[in-house]
């Protein structure tokens, strides 16, 4: 049959199809197609009227003209006028065009929607089709309007043929898609349920389409299509391939409607009636059976359509998720996939395995294909493909296996396509923070992909890095010191730079008694990234400077430097300049405790979804991600304690710390930090991000805690402390080497303690916490100090809520000032009522002289000269005792950091020994202070040697350090 | 649903489009040209799937050309790759060894038959036989035509 006889063939368009494809530009082709609309346009616009074949010649060079691209901005009322021309041939391409080429002129569309009716009203079978096809192909809400009621008439009225059936049915899909609300449910639903059980396959099919999404929102309306379809589907799958004639397809009955029906199931819950059930399970278990069966046909479309019924059967089995028989059989279905030699199985198989992963009857049996995952991740060429197996080894991932899959992932990173990079660096990081037992295998994971991915590392990552550190302190030390190293690589990614400048602003100190990242070095590191970086970076090292003002007070004057230069100061950029100099002026004119308030740590962030999580759901659309997550947070709540960590709660767990206990001290935030600011929303780097708001935003409560009048110093009575306090020096013991802890504890009350000192600066919070189920009443704790001590200790707190709930606790913040240097401790006396009964507690309160210490760091021979220069014989003060615990030497250096004073390596010539170095801080004055201590294994014995520039100093540390070893 | 099908040359020319969902035309443009591109990219043993956007896509390439369909995430890969060969074997029959320029040279054929398969996105009727039936019969009716046209 060659073409042109074909229908009546239009040679004016064969001829100027031609002269197109003979163009030999694209200019001449343009050329051509000028002249063409110039010629038709007079045709169209000329006096004779056009007889209807060369009206639909044109209207035919016109849509071909459009195909090819070009606009079209006439026409259509030929195009109108051919619809009502009672010849079929010209009544078509009329529909065609407007298919093609409708607009929302509702002018026109009132016009088209006239002669689709009178084609409608024709009960020509032929005509009535038309009219159907270009309803379903415009789909405008106007069309919905005036045919939405009658297309239902249509499809179930019983002279209705076959065909128009069909169209009917999808007609109104289409309809219904887009404008639900103008499609009337009614008497027909029924009737179209009905439709399944319909002689004519064609029907079926068309049929199912329409019953499948009217069920899906209209779920109780259509629940009886369930047994309908079951049995539908039951009788096609046991069918003998040539009992459906022309709906067989290579050997495979109706694939099709096996497909619809199978999708139609997966609106619903698995089937209530048992006979039901039971006869669906038993067409699940036929199909996946048939797949080991020997193929009837060599040809791919064979085994194509049985593999899309069977794939379509496994989705089903996934969605009703109860049959663990039929999940485990789909899954090892999928496993031979895996390796098939069809590249499309390949994908398909690792397609549906994420679904079944996040079943828990099969997730195990999904797990035993992992090799054979990475191995596609490894050597499959179509990045298509691995995309589905990074996908896979995602949904697979467990507490069991994370190490693993993230190891694999950073390596495929390496090398992986740039299209899936971002996503697979978003993954990454969600299964780090997710399966992270161990909080330094996170933060090792997340440098690894800034170092091998940077550029793809979004925002929500970094922040999300800075937001873990914060709110767990067990990683902030290792956080600063890997960061640290990572930054000392010649050529490292901006975003290593942010995030390592902002950890570094807030843990710098925490390894800065390190003399190889001492706060110069620090600083000078950050500061050599600084002209490479972007704009947003640089502002980040600012506030990381001002920051760093705070925590090393001994280079504030180079930091000052830095910012005074005229590239700071008159950077053309104003928010670096603005920075510049908001942060100058502040480190200048701010006193110490302002600008230790103003700068304080930031305070941890309130728990939320993960924003890489969102970020994922967004990129790969809500239902795909959503269900997925919502699942295997379900399975995964008992393995992690819920999908995202908690790491405010989760520290209580895994924080060494001894002082873990029922009121989760050094886990509850500091109570005077501040909620995080409502501005910042969620995002962490809000609080960069406007340079006014900064300031006021790092004091949230600066004016509370500084400048309130109503600060309660009269509590602060002058009296001798109580026998009890006396006995209590024990316990001040235990907290000379740390600021947090459980002070006090009976049957009644726990006290609890978290504090901080910066120069001669202090903060102490105080727990209250009631562990029995009765209020206390006119609770009231009481600072008390000698009259002496009141003059070297300077201490503002506010009393307290008298009554304290069961099972509640309260928080007391107790500002502290050392004005000198001081022996005693204060005491803190509790009063309250418990039950009727007067109770009364009194601990010494553990604020030591060496809290004030701050280290510093010395080379060798500055020591020697600055000891040789404390030889006054007040100066100096040594103790000999008896070691009192094992004498460890990395026990003792920490306890000599933990004492306050810097730790000075390579200083004694006696390796054994232990020289520290550090200055106490006073309002008055400030005191150097050396100490070195010699250990006797032998004898089990200690010297401890102190010289002070103060006498009493000397005394009161030797005294204090002696206790501890 | 399939959301658009698409016929295009192995040197990036259109042939034909068919939209199952309303959409301007500039973002009908930009989304033929974006995906044009991407498989046009891919090697001959590549698999026929891939996800674009938020849509799933389904290509095979028959000689000079390549049939390209979007599905929404929930349908099925395989069946929507043999609903392609279906529609090729349609036009195979009605042309009788269909070639490009078949479907140049008579694309508003190409249409009507692409209209008696699927319709809204969805597969009307499966038969090879009903399909080509109705377009028989539409091509018997402008013969029809033809003859009261001429006489």
């Amino acid at each position: 049959m060659p073409a042109v006889s074909k229908g009546d063939g239009m040679r004016g368009l064969a001829v100027f199809i031609s002269d197109i494809r003979n163009c030999k530009s694209k200019e001449a082709e343009i050329k051509r197609i000028n002249k063409e609309l110039a010629n038709i346009r007079s045709k169209f616009k000329g006096d004779k009227a056009l007889d209807g074949y060369s009206k639909k010649k044109y209207v035919c060079k016109l849509l071909f003209i459009f195909l090819l691209g070009h606009d079209i901005d006439f026409g259509h009322m030929e195009a109108v006028n051919l619809l009502s021309s009672n010849r079929y041939t010209e009544k078509q391409i009329g529909y065609l065009f407007i298919s093609v080429l409708v607009n929302s002129n509702s002018e026109l569309i009132r016009l088209i929607n006239n002669a689709i009716k009178n084609d409608l009203a024709s009960r020509n079978p032929t005509f009535m089709g038309l009219a159907l096809h270009c309803i379903a192909n415009v789909g405008s809400r106007e069309m919905a309007e005036a045919f939405a009621g009658e297309i239902p008439k249509i499809l179930v009225a019983g002279d209705t043929m076959d065909s128009v059936k069909q169209s009917a049915a999808l007609c109104l899909l289409r309809l219904y898609r887009t404008s639900p609300d103008l499609v009337p449910m009614g008497d027909w639903t029924s009737r179209v349920v009905h439709l399944l059980n319909d002689q004519h396959l064609g029907v079926v099919t068309a049929a199912t389409s329409l019953i499948t999404t009217l069920a899906q929102k209209n779920p109780e309306e259509f629940k009886t299509s369930v047994s309908l379809a079951v049995s539908r589907l039951s009788r096609i799958v046991t069918s003998a391939s040539t009992d459906l004639q022309d709906y067989t397809y290579y050997f495979v009955p109706a694939p099709w409607l096996s497909v619809k029906l199978l999708r139609l199931l997966q609106c619903y819950p698995p089937p209530e009636d048992p006979a039901v059930r039971g006869r669906l399970t038993e067409c699940l278990e036929t199909i996946l059976n048939k797949a080991q069966e020997p193929p009837k046909s060599k040809k791919v479309q064979h085994s194509n359509a049985k593999n899309a019924v069977l794939f379509e059967a496994i989705s089903l089995i996934i969605h009703h998720d109860s049959e663990p028989n039929l999940l485990v059989r789909a899954c090892n279905q999928l496993g031979q996939f895996l390796q098939h030699r069809e590249t499309n199985l390949r994908y398909l198989a690792l397609e549906s395995m994420c679904t079944l992963a996040s079943s828990e009857f099969s997730h195990e049996a999904v797990k035993t294909h992992i090799e054979t995952v990475i191995n596609a991740l490894k050597t499959e060429r179509d990045v298509s493909v691995r995309q589905r197996a990074v996908d896979l080894l995602y949904a697979m991932c467990d507490r069991s296996n994370a190490q693993q899959i993230v190891a694999e992932m950073l390596n495929y990173l390496e090398t992986a396509d740039y299209s899936i990079r971002e996503e697979i660096v978003l993954k990454v990081a969600i299964l780090a923070e997710k399966y992270a037992v161990d909080y330094t295998w996170y933060v090792d994971t997340i440098l690894n992909l800034i170092r091998i991915a940077g550029d793809y590392v979004s925002e929500e990552v970094w922040y999300r890095v800075i937001q873990i550190v914060i709110n767990r302190d067990d990683v902030q030390g290792y956080a600063a010191k890997t960061v640290f190293e990572a930054l000392q690589a010649p050529a490292c990614h901006e975003n290593l730079v942010k995030v390592g400048g902002y950890i570094l602003g807030e843990f710098g100190n925490l390894i800065a008694g390190d003399p190889r990242s001492s706060p110069l070095i620090q600083f000078n590191l950050l500061h050599s990234k600084f002209h490479l970086c972007s704009v947003p970076t640089r502002a980040l090292l600012l506030s990381t400077y001002i920051k760093f003002v705070n925590l090393f007070p001994e280079i504030k004057t180079t930091i000052q430097d830095v910012l005074r230069s005229d590239s700071q100061l008159k950077n053309a950029d104003v928010e670096l300049q603005q920075r510049a100099v908001e942060y100058l002026r502040l480190s200048t004119i701010a006193s110490t405790d302002i600008l230790a308030t103003v700068l304080e740590e930031m305070p941890p962030f309130p728990e939320r979804e993960s924003s890489i999580l969102a970020k994922l759901k967004k990129k790969k659309g809500p239902s795909t991600v959503t269900d997925l997550e919502e699942t295997k947070k379900e399975r995964s709540a008992d393995m992690n304690g819920g999908t995202e960590p908690a790491p405010v709660n989760a520290s209580a767990v895994s924080t060494p710390s001894p002082s873990a206990d029922l009121l989760g001290l050094g886990t509850g935030p500091p109570p005077n930090a501040a909620p995080a600011p409502a501005s910042s929303g969620s995002l962490l780097v809000d609080v960069f991000s406007e340079p006014a708001s900064a300031v006021t935003q790092l004091a949230p409560g600066s004016q509370e805690n500084f400048a309130s009048p109503d600060l309660a110093s009269s509590e602060l009575v002058s009296e001798e402390p109580s026998e009890a306090a006396r006995g209590a020096d024990e316990l001040t013991h235990k907290f000379v080497c740390k600021n947090n802890g459980v002070l006090f504890e009976n049957q009644l009350l726990q006290i609890g303690l978290k504090s901080e000192f910066r120069q001669n600066l202090g903060r102490m919070f105080i727990f209250y916490g009631n562990k029995t189920s009765t209020q206390f009443l006119t609770f009231t704790p009481t600072l008390i100090c000698s009259d002496e001590l009141q003059s070297n200790l300077n201490l503002q707190t506010k009393p307290v809520d008298p009554t304290v709930d069961g099972g509640a606790q309260v928080q007391q913040v107790v500002n502290i000032e050392c004005i000198s240097d001081f022996t005693e401790a204060p005491v803190l006396n509790i009063q309250f009522r418990y039950g009727g009964t007067f109770q009364n507690v009194s601990v010494k309160l553990p604020i030591t002289l060496n809290k004030f210490f701050q280290p510093t760091e010395m080379a060798s021979q500055d020591f020697f000269q600055r000891w040789k220069q404390l030889s006054n014989p007040q100066q100096e003060v040594q103790n000999i005792f008896k070691a009192k615990h094992p004498m460890d030497p990395e026990i003792t250096k920490a306890k000599i950091i933990g004492f306050g004073s810097a730790l000075l390596e390579e200083v004694d010539p006696n390796p054994a020994n232990f020289v520290g170095a550090g200055i106490i801080h006073t309002r008055t004055a400030q005191i150097g202070c050396l100490l070195r201590l010699e250990p006797n294994l032998q004898a089990q014995m200690y010297r401890l040697t102190l010289r002070t520039s103060k006498e009493t100093v000397s005394q009161r540390l030797c005294e204090l350090l002696s206790e501890q070893f | 649903m399939m959301r658009f099908m698409l016929l295009f040359s192995r040197q990036g020319k259109l042939r034909l489009q068919k939209w199952y969902l309303a959409m301007s035309d500039k973002e009908r443009k930009k989304m033929v040209r974006e995906l044009m591109q991407v498989v046009l990219a891919r090697k001959p043993k590549m698999c026929s799937f891939l996800e674009w956007r938020d849509l799933k896509v389904v290509y095979k390439r028959y000689a000079s050309l390549y049939f390209c369909c979007a599905i929404e995430g929930q349908d099925n890969e395989l069946i929507t790759l043999e609903l392609i060969h279906r529609y090729v074997e349609l036009l195979d029959k009605y042309f009788g060894s269909v070639c490009e320029l078949d479907i140049i040279f008579n694309f508003e054929k190409a249409y009507f038959i692409l209209d008696e398969f699927l319709m809204g996105g969805d597969v009307q009727d499966t038969s090879k036989k009903s399909v080509l039936k109705a377009i028989e019969q539409a091509d018997l009716l402008q013969e029809d035509g033809k003859e009261r046209n001429v006489q």
